[in-house]
């Protein structure tokens, strides 16, 4: 596919955004001046002003000469800058790939988008519109290459598009500069005589490489197409990723569930071509009052299943704002992950950890109540009751030990162990009675002691003697003394687990 | 004849069955799950998967014991890779204790959720999901309306659901059956000292079209065994919610 660029010059950037400040300034001729080596240079220049001989670069006192009644503007630091990152980011709207260009324009890869605007002269018009639309005065042009582009849109006299392959034809007429090169070589051409690039296209490349360097030639090379160029887009395309513009603004839900089903339809069926799955999607609602919304989804292994993800979507939609419509929707698949053809069953089989049905089960409920809701645990080797296991996120990983059985575990163990008031004889017989919420529990049975040693180095403290006891009426309890039995009375009861 | 009347009978009790839940426990590949002396109290002497089962248990004390008789019942319909979800508010379960019961605790994704609302959702969705081995949801309580979609849910997708009900509040619900757990003193073969095995007082208050009745087992090596001291008493419960 041939590339189409697209270069759009803001020629009074700054002299512009203050008319939409204050619009006063749009009928009388301002310009705004910086003070430098003692004197005030303008750096910028509008419309009304320019078209009376004022310049960027002029000192101050010598415009003054020209209009006495010259309005001088304050600068701004870095408004220029600030402006282009926001209007790039604003023009993701005509093509996901933008770039910055300079201090004063930007360009765009427009390659196959013109044609979802009904042509490049259609698509040009829409830019220069929505562009007036905010206050922007522009010139575009549109070319195979990002030179000629450049030059059709500063120096073009007659249409702004230069056909497929016609770049030669149109920069023949333009003046040097259009070449982008520096302005000390446009003066030294000048002074050969050579005010047109048809003048100097046919010399031999040998003698223009002698005369102007290997940089003027890399210049010209680029603008015919000959030599590749790139550009850095402001926001790094997303290689998998859905548009959908809409000829009128969505308004409703309906809508906007057609939308995403149409997006991903297109981007599953990619997906399943490609063999991969998706771990992480965002659509991205562009409203018409230039605010973007947008809503991301998780899956805990990839997926292509446009229902599943569809159902993930769908207790997000209702966050989504339309109020005067939104006009573009893009998803994007942030996360992609390698997903084989999974084979059709003929009949449903009792599903393992594998199962797909488990994991889509499991996203819907980290959708609706946070990633954090699902545990599961592998064997760790530990003593300590509170470290013998461990949490995995992944459901497929598969223990590397096995659980310990050979000692008694309680069924249900309390996150914090519970004192108890004891009478117990010493130094290790397990407790006669104990008192535990006011209840008296008379012991008949026990087992024990376990004695379980702190981790010193992961924590320093007492280690723990556990029993595991019955009472009168056969309940089965987890008990621990704290510490050896000593003079100061360091050691403590608890109560840690309930068995069976 | 006599031979063919008995035939038509059994089927149609077959069909009323069918129509009262049990099509699971009726379903191709009958899962045989031994409960010992309880078996008798179910319809053909199968204990019902592909349903709902309510375990009353107020206290972290019933609640063991109710989680203890479960266990082994959940072990066996997991089978070699079956997966279990265990849905619930304030878990205390210790999941390396389930391994003495014969679960693997690997096998068992637990889901923590703020509020009883959560899990009713959360119960409602696990339970329509066809290939687990079972849903264990530890509800407050369990209401009419809520129990008869889990009905619905699992007669579709055939899982097997344990609804522990914690505020032991009796309401009427379309759950197969109610269960209530009481731990009893072990049983300690011989002389030993120790704690010896679990027993219970399982006492089924309610099973459809089968027969409910009180009985104090022990799990003795993963079997579920009558204890011998007392006979097996088996007395007519709650006969309307049949």
């Amino acid at each position: 596919m041939n590339k189409r660029f697209v270069s759009i010059w803001f020629h009074h950037l700054e002299t512009d955004w203050f008319v939409q400040r204050q619009p006063a300034l749009g009928q009388i001729p301002f310009v705004i001046a910086t003070p430098g080596h003692g004197r005030l240079i303008i750096t910028a220049v509008n419309r009304l002003a320019e078209e009376q001989g004022i310049k960027k670069g002029m000192v101050l006192a010598d415009a003054r000469v020209i209009i006495p009644s010259l309005h001088v503007v304050d600068p701004i630091p870095e408004l220029s800058k600030k402006l282009l990152q926001k209007l790039a980011e604003w023009c993701i709207r005509f093509t996901p790939c933008v770039a910055i260009d300079g201090t004063d324009a930007l360009l765009f890869d427009a390659s196959g988008c013109a044609h979802l605007w009904g042509g490049d002269v259609d698509y040009l018009t829409a830019i220069i519109k929505r562009l007036q639309e905010r206050g922007y005065q522009v010139r575009v042009g549109m070319a195979d290459t990002i030179g000629a582009a450049w030059a059709i849109a500063r120096y073009g006299k007659r249409s702004p598009v230069i056909e497929h392959n016609k770049q030669l034809n149109e920069l023949a007429e333009l003046p040097p500069a259009s070449l982008r090169i520096e302005q000390e070589l446009v003066e030294r051409l000048y002074k050969l005589g050579l005010h047109q690039v048809s003048d100097f296209i046919s010399i031999p490349r040998s003698a223009l490489r002698r005369r102007f360097g290997q940089a003027f030639l890399l210049k010209l090379d680029q603008a015919l197409g000959n030599e590749p160029e790139f550009m850095q887009p402001v926001v790094p395309v997303t290689p998998y990723q859905e548009r959908l513009p809409c000829l009128e603004p969505i308004v409703t839900l309906t809508g906007i569930e057609i939308a995403l089903e149409e997006l991903l339809k297109k981007l599953c069926h990619r997906l399943e071509k490609e063999q991969k799955g998706l771990r992480c999607a965002r659509l991205q609602c562009h409203r018409v009052d230039d605010i973007t919304i947008q809503v991301e989804i998780g899956t805990n292994r990839p997926s292509r299943n446009t229902q599943h993800i569809f159902k993930l979507f769908e207790n997000k939609l209702s966050a989504i704002e339309p109020a005067l419509g939104i006009e573009l929707f893009i998803l994007e698949a942030l996360k992609i992950e390698d997903h084989g053809h999974g084979q059709e069953r003929l009949w449903e089989q009792q599903g393992g950890l594998n199962d797909t049905g488990l994991s889509e089960l499991l996203d819907r409920f980290t959708m609706r109540f946070g990633s954090k809701c699902f545990h599961r645990y592998l064997p760790d080797e530990h003593y300590w009751p509170e470290r013998s296991f461990k949490q995995v996120i992944s459901l497929q990983e598969q223990p590397t030990t096995n659980w310990r059985t050979d000692h008694p575990r309680p069924l249900h163990l309390l996150a914090a162990p519970q004192a108890i008031e004891v009478t117990a004889p010493v130094p290790d017989y397990p407790p006669l009675l104990f008192r535990y919420k006011g209840k008296l529990h008379k012991i008949v049975r026990a087992d024990g002691p376990e004695r379980i040693e702190q981790e010193w180095w992961l924590q320093q403290g007492q280690h723990r003697d556990y029993y595991s006891v019955e009472d009168e009426h056969g309940q089965r309890f987890w008990l621990f003394r704290s510490g050896h039995y000593d003079a100061a009375k360091t050691y403590g009861w608890y109560l840690h687990g309930f068995f069976a | 004849m006599p031979n063919q009347k008995s035939d038509i009978i059994k089927k149609l009790e077959n069909e009323i069955l069918e129509l009262q839940g049990y099509r699971a426990a009726l379903g191709k590949i009958p899962m045989h799950i031994d409960l010992g002396p309880i078996n008798e109290a179910f319809p053909e002497g199968r204990f019902p998967v592909g349903a709902v089962h309510e375990l009353v248990s107020a206290g972290m004390v019933n609640q063991a014991a109710a989680t203890g008789f479960i266990a082994p019942v959940i072990s066996n319909l997991m089978g070699d890779h079956g997966v279990v979800l265990w849905i619930s508010d304030c878990r205390t379960i210790f999941p390396p204790a389930l391994k003495h019961y014969g679960i693997d605790p690997h096998r068992v994704v637990f889901i923590d959720l703020k509020n009883q609302k959560e899990v009713a959702w959360a119960v409602d969705e696990a339970l329509k999901l066809h290939g687990l081995a079972a849903v264990v949801g530890e509800m407050a309580d369990i209401n009419f309306m809520a129990s008869r979609r889990f009905q619905l849910a699992v007669e579709q997708s055939q899982v097997t659901g344990f609804l522990f009900n914690k505020k032991e509040r009796y309401t009427t619900n379309a759950c197969l059956t109610r269960w209530k757990i009481t731990s009893q003193p072990g049983i300690i073969p011989g002389e030993l000292p120790g704690v010896g095995f679990p027993c219970w007082k399982v006492e089924l208050l309610k099973v459809r079209n089968g027969r409910p009745g009180i009985w104090k087992v022990a799990l003795m090596n993963g079997q579920f065994v009558a204890t011998g001291q007392e006979p097996v008493a088996i007395r007519e419960l709650h006969r309307k919610t049949g």
